[in-house]
């Protein structure tokens, strides 16, 4: 039987982690390469990155990290954050990322999306979905969820999988750094409406919210970052805790 | 002794060659190439592949002799050889995805679309999912039945003759993830990204 997935992203900037586990014993508690480490050790089933570097000059150090971390780590690896060609993607994949997320790019070039995936496969290719309510309806948000595109995140959703997208990540900006849980309405709804897996993101403040995130958000896999930074829950709690409400993961 | 990925300009290779480096230390060369001479002499080849059959195939054939050299080294002169995801899908005689596309015929059998029974079931199966040992396969050494193994494919391998079936996985019907030919191994999951059972794996394809 197919598992559900715990996801532990880490925001990097210039190359290092900006809220990390910072645990006592870590050498380098800004070192995305060892936090990866911690977490694969401690059975994550993927690793996500996130790259928020803002300035132009720094935008290389993500590849040096990816390059280093996917020597150590043997679980799948996503990075997204400023992805906005084919190239970059390319460039991400060569240094040893196994799947790119894509953003903004997506919602303002579709031809993005559809190269890339027809040129790597749509495995390897995450479409993010930054999505806030308005109305009885979400509006899909880019840049960082600056700006509002005004479309529609169900019918984008349903686009993105048309487009060649493998997979979705779906983050409720509402939701996102409340810790109150996910927007389960906003992800079960995409995951009906698409035959894609669904990662759900933003929002979560403890371990029911990832049990919520895939019994009535219907998320094939759940995204989570400060709830495993500081060594809040460590992601084998976090297991044994879904282990224990009946959801199957890899444990 | 020295292990060939086979380069043959398909998909995303790193997480294969860091995977073998990994396993390999300073005890075995890994070569990455698509050099023909180079797989000739090598002792064992991997054979990866990401994207559609059909794309995989395309890119096989588009390097001069990669494809006759393969038949040689795997079939003449049975030497070792991995196929993983869609290296494992082309062993088949053909395959469905895209278009009708002829494989490398070396296990007898086709490659079609997962049956999703209406949508209940997502495509692509992607993430972990646990592997039924269903014959003893060299490369299944300390792996015990039941251990996770990280999926992502849309297609699956159906042989002809079920006896080369090493495992299968649970995914709407009994999908066949492992088989074991004589000489020729092949994974539909990625050894390369299933941690340290997986690195297992590799590990017992480079000391056969």
């Amino acid at each position: 039987m197919l598992k559900n997935r715990i996801i532990p992203c880490l925001d990097v900037k210039n190359g290092r982690v900006v809220k990390g586990i910072n645990f006592v014993d870590l050498k380098d508690a800004g070192d995305p390469v060892e936090q990866a480490k911690i977490y694969s050790d401690g059975g994550a089933d993927e690793i996500c990155f996130l790259d928020i570097t803002a300035s132009n000059e720094n935008r290389d150090t993500i590849y040096d990290v990816v390059e280093k971390t996917s020597k150590k780590c043997f679980v799948p690896l996503t990075v997204g954050g400023g992805v906005r060609s084919v190239e970059d993607i390319n460039k991400l994949l060569n240094c040893g990322a196994d799947k790119v997320s894509i953003n903004t790019a997506a919602v303002e070039n579709s031809k993005v999306v559809i190269d890339s995936s027809k040129k790597f496969g749509s495995q390897c290719i995450v479409v993010a979905i930054d999505a806030k309510k308005s109305g009885d309806k979400w509006e899909v948000f880019t840049h960082g969820g600056r700006n509002n595109s005004g479309i529609d995140a169900l019918e984008y959703a349903e686009q993105m999988e048309k487009n060649g997208a493998g997979e979705l990540l779906v983050t409720s900006m509402d939701r996102d750094g409340t810790q109150a849980g996910y927007d389960v309405d906003l992800m079960s709804r995409i995951s009906s409406k698409v035959n894609i897996p669904v990662i759900a993101s933003g929002g979560v403040g403890n371990l029911d919210h990832l049990v919520d995130g895939i019994k009535s958000g219907k998320a094939s896999a759940v995204l989570a970052a400060s709830i495993f930074h500081y060594g809040k829950h460590s992601i084998k709690e976090a297991k044994d805790y879904l282990d224990s409400k009946g959801i199957p993961v890899r444990i | 002794m020295n292990v060939t990925i086979v380069d043959y300009k398909s998909g995303n290779i790193s997480s294969v060659i860091n995977s073998f480096k990994e396993v390999a230390k300073d005890k075995v060369t890994i070569e990455v190439t698509s050099d023909i001479n180079k797989i000739k002499s090598s002792d064992k080849v991997v054979l990866p592949g990401q994207g559609s059959f059909k794309s995989c195939v395309d890119a096989l054939s588009k390097i001069n002799g990669l494809t006759d050299t393969l038949n040689e080294f795997a079939i003449t002169n049975k030497k070792p050889l991995l196929g993983i995801c869609v290296g494992l899908q082309m062993f088949a005689d053909v395959g469905y995805e895209e278009t009708e596309t002829k494989g490398l015929g070396w296990i007898s059998g086709k490659v079609s679309k997962i049956d999703n029974q209406n949508g209940k079931f997502k495509l692509p199966h992607i993430g972990w999912n646990q592997i039924n040992i269903v014959k003893d396969s060299k490369i299944f050494k300390d792996v015990e039945n039941n251990s996770h193994m990280y999926f992502v494919h849309s297609y699956e391998f159906v042989p002809r003759d079920k006896k080369v079936i090493s495992a299968t996985t649970d995914y709407s019907s009994n999908i066949v993830c492992s088989v074991e030919k004589e000489n020729i191994f092949g994974t539909q999951f990625h050894p390369e990204k299933s941690d340290r059972i997986g690195l297992k794996i590799i590990d017992n394809f480079v000391n056969l």
